[in-house]
């Protein structure tokens, strides 16, 4: 039994508890959250020491042997993708003590947000496909809550086309779950590793690959799925914003990767062509979209849907190399959006508005300010020395290897598209000079910009110094691709072989 | 036994799915519930329906025959989900038509107006609303004239 395994997951969901039931004002609660996120990336950074240190760690529930019981793993993609996941947490817990207005707060913001947490580091650890579906419902129903809390009717709408085509979603997962356990009679995910390639009917078991394609692409929001994104995120207060941008859709990247490694192993070609074609065409639509709006924060929607596609590719390859590359684009990634949907919120209460034409002349009034948006929007172009531009680079070296040349320019040809949007809300928002009196006096709250300061210097850090981050990400991907470690902390030194059980 | 669970699974989704396709947001909802009651049977009989035996492992181990437990706590948990799911979509939908006015989601569009567009049904688009797009593609096409002196 491992305890910070557990750790990881009590934290957030007693946060959550204590912030429902603490007496105290809008502050009193607010600071719960903040407490509950640095204890958890306290456990979460111990956690990933200790992954590190020996490799992949496990914890059976209830002491039931992995088959028979629940288990909870980290292997190296998931303690990094958990640490990541508190320092986002950490970050939008203090951004949100300013944001959030009262009556949000009084709705519950931060115990949702923390169950939110609890759901997203679940789907993290598990190594039950049950377990999965259950942590992906904390999480949705959390992000349910969120996304309706204090809602005009703008919000509303939204909120209702990001719930109907969730439930679909949840219901494809679950049949599909249901029959997996049919064909294999075990829903743990080590164990199903060898079980579904010698299940008799291979037919049925690219049909149900698919379903799982179907259902986690709706929630990472990939090519075909992804119009419930730009439809409701837009209408959101910008601490949930920026917490779902940074993680929700992550989740389902994660998903994707870890049952197109483990589950479905001997697919092989046709799934991973549709990955592949998906992830291209995501690319393009999320670039495309960016450029088509003029809405600040419909731009940086459409960008959340474009970096969904670089993260898929290593998946497409299949190749360490490639997923190498995928995972440290999903880290940064994550850390980029969250940074930049913060910059983006002090933008909008700077000028009331998130038209880019009713903003302007933020860099004369606040250089320093103007200079933390740049670096978040060229990280996310993938300008040297910053991280973008090594998860590119990655990228790209992934793709001369497989001599992948359509998708080497589709990439490079997002990436030049993704720089124009970014731009322009540089020149409209920070360099034009102000259309229309703006308020330009809102003071910089110190406690909002502490997190985006925070923020942008691990960016830097990791741009600068992108060797260990790299390291990890290599041996997050030979992990992910070569299973054995994963399958030994798993179900121990003897295979599941011996414990037979008859569905 | 299976292929009774069988047929109800098809014929529920037969149903469930021509629910889906309607524009009405209740209709969808009760749709999907349809829907997630096929996933529980396919869970359930995926697992083997074993027919007049208890789910207890006997005093001298495991006999042959005895039904399978899990799909059964499986299914609990699933419906147990489903059933928070539905209500609070159920709620979502009444709160949305008292304060959109439909339950219509072909005129639900407050969060995706573009400039301009045309107020499909009274109200959906505030006229308040309507002229602040209005007025941002005015203020969108001075600066377009502004920039170039």
């Amino acid at each position: 039994m491992n305890w910070l395994l557990v750790s990881c997951l009590l934290t957030p969901m007693m946060s959550a508890i204590l912030a429902f039931l603490w007496p105290g004002s809008r502050r009193a609660k607010g600071m719960v959250s903040v407490v509950g996120s640095t204890l958890l990336f306290v456990f979460a950074a111990l956690l990933l020491r200790q992954v590190w240190n020996q490799g992949p760690i496990s914890a059976q529930m209830g002491g039931w042997q992995a088959p028979m019981g629940i288990t909870l793993v980290a292997d190296h993609l998931s303690a990094l993708l958990v640490f990541v996941t508190a320092i986002v947490g950490v970050a939008v817990s203090v951004y949100a003590l300013t944001d959030i207005d009262d009556a949000r707060a009084k709705g519950g913001f931060d115990t949702f947000f923390q169950m939110l947490l609890t759901g997203v580091v679940g789907a993290f650890l598990t190594g039950d496909l049950f377990n999965l579906y259950v942590w992906f419902e904390v999480m949705l129903i959390s992000s349910f809550a969120l996304i309706v809390l204090g809602g005009g009717k703008k919000q509303l709408d939204g909120a209702v086309k990001y719930v109907a085509i969730n439930l679909v979603s949840t219901v494809l997962l679950l049949t599909a779950i249901g029959l997996v356990y049919g064909m294999a009679g075990t829903l743990n995910m080590a164990d199903l590793n060898g079980k579904l390639a010698a299940a008799p009917n291979q037919q049925l078991v690219t049909v149900v690959s698919v379903f799982f394609l179907i259902a986690f692409g709706i929630k990472a929001a990939v090519f075909p799925l992804y119009f419930w994104l730009p439809a409701s995120y837009h209408t959101l207060p910008i601490s949930i914003v920026a917490v779902f941008a940074a993680l929700m859709t992550k989740v389902g990247v994660y998903a994707l990767i870890r049952s197109f490694t483990l589950i479905f192993t001997p697919q092989g070609d046709l799934i991973a062509q549709v990955i592949m074609a998906v992830a291209l065409l995501t690319m393009i639509v999320g670039v495309l979209g960016a450029l088509s709006h003029t809405n600040i924060r419909r731009i940086l929607t459409y960008h959340i849907i474009g970096s969904i596609g670089f993260m898929l590719i290593g998946l497409g390859l299949g190749s360490p190399i490639a997923m190498a590359a995928s995972i440290f684009y999903m880290i940064q990634g994550i850390l980029v959006k969250a940074l930049l949907f913060m910059v983006i919120g002090v933008v909008e209460k700077q000028g009331n508005s998130s038209e880019l034409s009713e903003l302007g002349g933020l860099y004369r009034s606040h250089p320093g300010f103007a200079m933390l948006y740049l670096l978040a929007a060229l990280a996310l172009v993938g300008i040297p020395p910053l991280s973008g531009f090594w998860a590119k680079l990655m990228v790209l070296e992934a793709g001369i290897e497989h001599q992948a040349w359509l998708m080497i320019s589709v990439v490079l040809l997002a990436s030049l598209l993704t720089f124009i949007p970014l731009m322009r809300i540089w020149f409209e928002a920070f360099w034009k000079s102000a259309p229309k009196e703006n308020n330009l006096e809102v003071n910089m709250n110190k406690l909002s910009m502490a997190p985006v300061l925070g923020l942008s210097v691990i960016l830097l850090l990791i741009g600068l110094m992108p060797s260990s981050l790299i390291a990890l990400a290599d041996l997050a991907a030979s992990g992910v691709l070569d299973n054995e470690s994963y399958l030994q902390v798993v179900l121990g030194s003897e295979t599941a072989a011996n414990v037979e059980i008859k569905p | 036994m299976e292929i009774l669970f069988g047929l109800l699974a098809g014929v529920l989704m037969t149903g469930g799915v021509w629910l889906i396709l309607s524009r009405d947001l209740l209709k969808f909802l009760f749709g999907l519930v349809l829907i997630s009651n096929v996933a529980n049977i396919v869970i359930f009989a995926s697992g083997g329906v074993t027919e007049g035996r208890p789910p207890l492992i006997g005093k001298s181990g495991l006999v042959e025959n005895i039904a399978n437990s899990l799909p059964q706590a499986l299914v609990l948990t699933a419906i147990v989900i489903g059933f928070g799911l539905v209500s609070f979509t159920l709620t979502l939908a009444l709160r949305a038509w008292q304060s959109i006015g439909t339950t219509n989601v072909e005129e639900m569009r407050l969060s995706e107006t573009r400039l301009g567009a045309t107020d499909l049904h009274g109200g959906v688009v505030s006229s308040e609303e309507y002229a602040n797009s209005q007025s941002a593609s005015n203020a969108d096409a001075q600066t377009a004239t502004e920039q170039p002196s």
